[in-house]
């Protein structure tokens, strides 16, 4: 069905979809990226116009699926559903698509976007009953948090499978007659996904990066004695460089060396970093400074680093709302508190007869 | 990798279990397993209070004060009194796995 339709999956309805009369969007799609998918999994990963990476949601059709064929379920997050359908290459499927906001399954899920009520108004609206014979939906495991599996029966006669975590094992999850190995149920944190939220980190704090190393190369002018540019020209400029290369690192490595950082606290692992970069940075720039305003540096980045790991526990998948909110209570008054006194200690090094 | 685990809020009550293993395919930290018709928590520190397995217990056997795990939401929390992740539409885990 639906063969002569051309991929069109962006946010703007198919023109030649059929819409169904209930009100249910109906679309095909096909397995293959074209090159502004690819383009556009780069720049969501970058934040670049991600709230606009959405698909229209409703039922796909991959290939020619018969009334016989599976039913797959992700969300209308542009990338989730480009990620599923390239995994499918070769099967002939329906893919549901939930109206998540344009949000991946798992956040979703936590949000109840992707839950009970959305997936059951779907099947309906897009009249699944009468367009498959079986009675099973796949939905990725990580859409759980948001679904009730019997709830969905109980309410629809669909049974709910959950498949593996990862969209890139579904094929062999359908051979293997939707039985997932215990590693397809896990979900890693592994080398490649940190690197991947890495630059996202970079591009999310550049402004604050920018922004606080601005303000401390001010500070370093203080007390403006003379010439305010010479002094600028001469130790702000050097300040400043040195402030948002240390930090643009540490947003960078924060993620990528994180198993290997001591101790199970995310803002401990920062400060770890933080202090090792800054010791790092004024080794191989070798400034002049006193031992005061060295000091308040090491204290200002470990602090700067704290709280760039602390907030990367929104990015990872292990963290629990518990542990995270005692992190917070107990990290972030020492956060602030090693900042104001870093930013008290390198303002005051500028009186110090020594710079 | 594993978090910071001392007060993780995962109950299970071992009367109600039917031992249906549903706890077992939803959490994605192998949590629990089944053994002789009834479920274990066997490794209490991977939980990241996701709720998977909670919603999914079709007997109501587990329960678990979830959420997202994310700094920033509760900053906001402690600001604002509502725990929104990063605020309105989008949401700070946006890049993770499909
Ligand atoms: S999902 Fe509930 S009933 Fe089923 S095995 Fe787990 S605890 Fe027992
Ligand atoms: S809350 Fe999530 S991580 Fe914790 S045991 Fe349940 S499914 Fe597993």
């Amino acid at each position: 069905m639906n063969n002569a339709l051309q991929a069109n999956t962006c946010s703007q309805p198919d023109p030649g979809a059929v819409s169904v009369a209930s009100g249910g969007y109906l679309g095909h799609t096909d397995s293959a990226w074209t090159l502004a998918d690819h383009l556009g999994a780069i720049g969501v990963r970058l934040s670049i116009g991600r709230m606009l990476y959405r698909v229209t949601p409703g039922l796909y059709t991959l290939g020619t699926p018969g009334p016989d064929a599976p039913v797959l379920v992700t969300a209308n997050y542009k990338l989730s559903f480009d990620q599923l359908r390239r995994a499918l290459a070769g099967i002939n499927a329906w893919i549901l698509v939930l109206d998540t906001k344009g949000i991946n399954v798992w956040c979703a899920a936590g949000k109840g976007t992707f839950g009970t009520d959305e997936l059951v108004g779907k099947i309906n609206e897009c009249r699944l009953h009468e367009r498959v014979t079986h009675r099973r939906l796949i939905l990725p495991q990580l859409g759980a948090p948001g679904v009730a599996a019997h709830e969905v029966r109980k309410q629809t006669g669909f049974a709910v499978v959950y498949g593996p975590v990862y969209a890139a094992d579904i094929t062999a999850f359908l051979q293997a007659d939707l039985q997932a190995t215990p590693a397809m149920r896990r979900i890693c944190f592994s080398w490649h996904e940190r690197l991947a939220v890495a630059p996202l980190e970079l591009v999310l704090y550049f402004k604050q990066l920018l922004l606080l190393g601005l303000a401390l190369a001010l500070l370093s002018c203080v007390p403006i004695a003379g010439h305010f540019w010479s002094a600028f020209e001469h130790r702000g400029i050097l300040v400043f460089l040195l402030f948002v290369l240390t930090g643009a690192l540490a947003s960078l490595l924060g993620p990528l060396l994180l198993p290997w950082l001591p101790t199970r606290a995310f803002s401990i692992k920062g400060a770890c970093l933080g202090v090792a970069l800054a010791v790092l940075g004024l080794w191989l720039v070798g400034p002049a400074w006193s031992v005061l305003r060295t000091a308040a540096w090491i204290l200002l980045l470990a602090a700067g680093a704290s709280h760039l790991l602390l907030k990367f526990t929104g990015s990872t998948t292990f963290t629990s709302p518990s542990g995270v909110r005692r992190e917070v209570r107990v990290a972030l008054p020492v956060q602030i508190a090693m900042g104001l006194v870093g930013l008290t200690a390198w303002t005051a090094a500028g009186f110090l007869p020594t710079w | 990798m594993k978090y910071l685990s001392k007060d993780v809020s995962l109950r299970l009550d071992v009367d109600r279990c039917t031992g249906c293993k549903m706890c077992t395919v939803v959490c994605p930290h192998g949590v629990f397993a089944v053994e002789n018709q009834k479920a274990r928590i066997l490794d209490r520190d991977a939980c990241m209070e996701c709720g998977a397995c909670a919603l999914n217990c079709p007997v109501a056997a587990i329960a678990v004060n979830s959420g997202v795990g994310c700094a920033e939401a509760i900053i906001n929390g402690l600001l604002t009194g509502q725990e929104t992740c990063c605020g309105g539409d989008t949401c700070c885990c946006a890049p993770k796995a499909s």
